[in-house]
């Protein structure tokens, strides 16, 4: 494993100043298994778990959505699923016989990414207008037809922050896969933490730092591609929008002070 | 990878069986052990989680503005992986208890401010009209009219907190305070002994739902009034 090039200043512990030392060192990020390695590794796991979780949980929403039964059902899979902890479940499929890595990572972190798509998408499927749903099958729409041409696009922005709230939680727990042996950017810091905290605090802290920065620009980034995937007349404005035309708006009507 | 690096040999049995009386003979103490530090560690890091965020969700009630900043914070606190926030705090506050404990409050914040403030808000209009009628201030009329109307969206919270707080201990394996996650993690490295291993999950799922289910009792026992109006 990289991360033996870790700098102790004489017994003085500036770890910020480690790390640094340690993301600086080219070696950590493109050693084979080293961060370079460990990034693919990890989006490849999250993108995979999120994708089958899409497999299972929007074909799921959309039926029990469109035909108004199995709420119950999505309740019960969103809360027995928090009471398993992630440890546990990458353990259980660590030891399926699904293999070491991505594979057994993917199915564990799946489990979890299913709950946020399908309980999102339904909310957004049932709180589909019943209006709007009488009309289009008063224009004499199937079934099918209703399904993809209104309750799919009105609901879009509900799937859509289904899928981000998924993504970016499975970017932060596939962190813990890690710890058995799944790869992605927790080996950084699990092997900091093999080292002791003298030797090692600089790379924890480095591993840390990047996974949290990967959280926090999926998190950014999903944000702006929800808003995207959302039918341009069902956007919120932004803050910023609706502060102009608001501004707009008050000074043609002469109330601004 | 390093963490299943040291294999120590499986006891003697050449089967290796999900369940086994000998182990949870032979191993009680360890069990129980880990089990009491499991309860403990979350009940501690449920209990300051509320002492924070419940005055932080009457700040973010009473002072408007304030509302969005502080759930915005606590959302990004929440987004941070756990493993990096222990890796955040173990340089600094070392790899003991209260490392785990910070990391655990930090993530129980979010869900108890947020179902807080919910609740908080939610307190019909003419309720607080009635209450300032009768000439309450503004403490009097939080702590007996808003907070109790509130109560269960506090619960909700609480009980979100409690049920993934158990499940986040088990991170805490990387500085060795991992609860029944030492058994699981433990187990691992023990060659893949199932017993072990299964008894750590199937431990952490079972204090989970019993903590979800002792609170959403007192929860009920909490709010007489709401049962009345059920009925």
């Amino acid at each position: 494993m990289a991360g033996d090039a870790v700098v102790t200043q004489g017994g003085e512990m500036n770890f910020v100043h480690q790390a640094y030392v340690w993301l600086n060192d080219p070696l950590n990020w493109t050693n084979p298994d080293a961060l370079l390695d460990q990034l693919k590794q990890h989006l490849e796991i999250s993108f995979g778990a999120v994708f089958l979780a899409c497999l299972i949980g929007l074909p799921l929403a959309l039926f029990f959505g469109h035909t108004g039964r199995g709420g119950g059902f999505v309740v019960a899979v969103s809360n027995v699923t928090r009471a398993v902890p992630t440890v546990a479940m990458l353990t259980i499929f660590y030891l399926s016989g699904l293999g070491l890595g991505v594979r057994s990572a993917i199915p564990a972190l799946a489990v979890f990414a299913v709950p946020p798509i399908l309980a999102n998408a339904y909310v957004g499927m049932r709180a589909v207008d019943p209006e709007v749903r009488d009309a289009a099958v008063g224009m004499g729409m199937s079934g099918g037809q209703v399904l993809w041409r209104v309750e799919v696009p009105l609901s879009m922005a509900y799937i859509a922050t289904g899928i981000r709230t998924a993504i970016v939680q499975v970017v932060a727990t596939a962190t813990l896969a890690a710890l058995v042996g799944g790869g992605g950017l927790g080996d950084t810091i699990a092997a900091g933490f093999g080292l002791t905290i003298a030797a090692g605090g600089g790379q924890i802290l480095a591993g840390g730092f990047l996974v949290a920065v990967l959280a926090l620009v999926v998190n950014g980034v999903f944000g702006v591609a929800a808003r995207y995937a959302t039918p341009r007349p069902l956007r919120r404005p932004l803050r910023l929008t609706r502060w102009w035309r608001r501004r707009r708006n008050a000074s043609a009507t002469g109330t601004l002070g | 990878m390093s963490f299943l690096g040291s294999a120590v040999a499986m006891p003697a049995s050449a089967s290796n069986p999900w369940f086994s009386w000998d182990y949870l003979h032979e191993n009680a103490d360890t069990i129980l052990t880990l089990l009491r530090f499991h309860l403990v560690v979350t009940l501690q890091a449920v209990g300051l989680a509320i002492l924070v965020a419940v005055p932080l969700a009457v700040l973010a009630y009473w002072v408007r503005p304030l509302a969005a900043p502080i759930l915005a914070l606590s959302g990004v606190l929440y987004t941070i992986p756990s493993l990096a926030l222990f890796a955040f705090l173990a340089p600094y506050v070392g790899i003991g208890t209260r490392t785990l404990l910070i990391g655990l409050v930090v993530y129980a914040l979010l869900l108890i401010i947020r179902s807080t403030l919910t609740g908080l808000q939610e307190v019909p209009a003419d309720v607080l009209d009635a209450a300032a009628g009768m000439g309450y201030g503004r403490f009097a009329r939080l702590w007996r009219v808003e907070l109790p109307l509130a109560l269960p969206g506090l619960v909700t919270g609480i009980r979100l907190a409690t049920v993934s707080t158990v499940a986040l201990v088990t991170v805490g394996v990387v500085i060795g305070q991992g609860g029944l996650g030492q058994l699981i993690i433990g187990g691992i490295r023990n060659n893949e002994y199932h017993a072990e291993i299964a008894t750590g999950i199937a431990l952490c799922v079972l204090l989970g739902l019993t903590l979800d289910g002792v609170l959403a009792i007192l929860g009920w026992l909490a709010t007489p009034w709401s049962r009345r109006a059920a009925k």
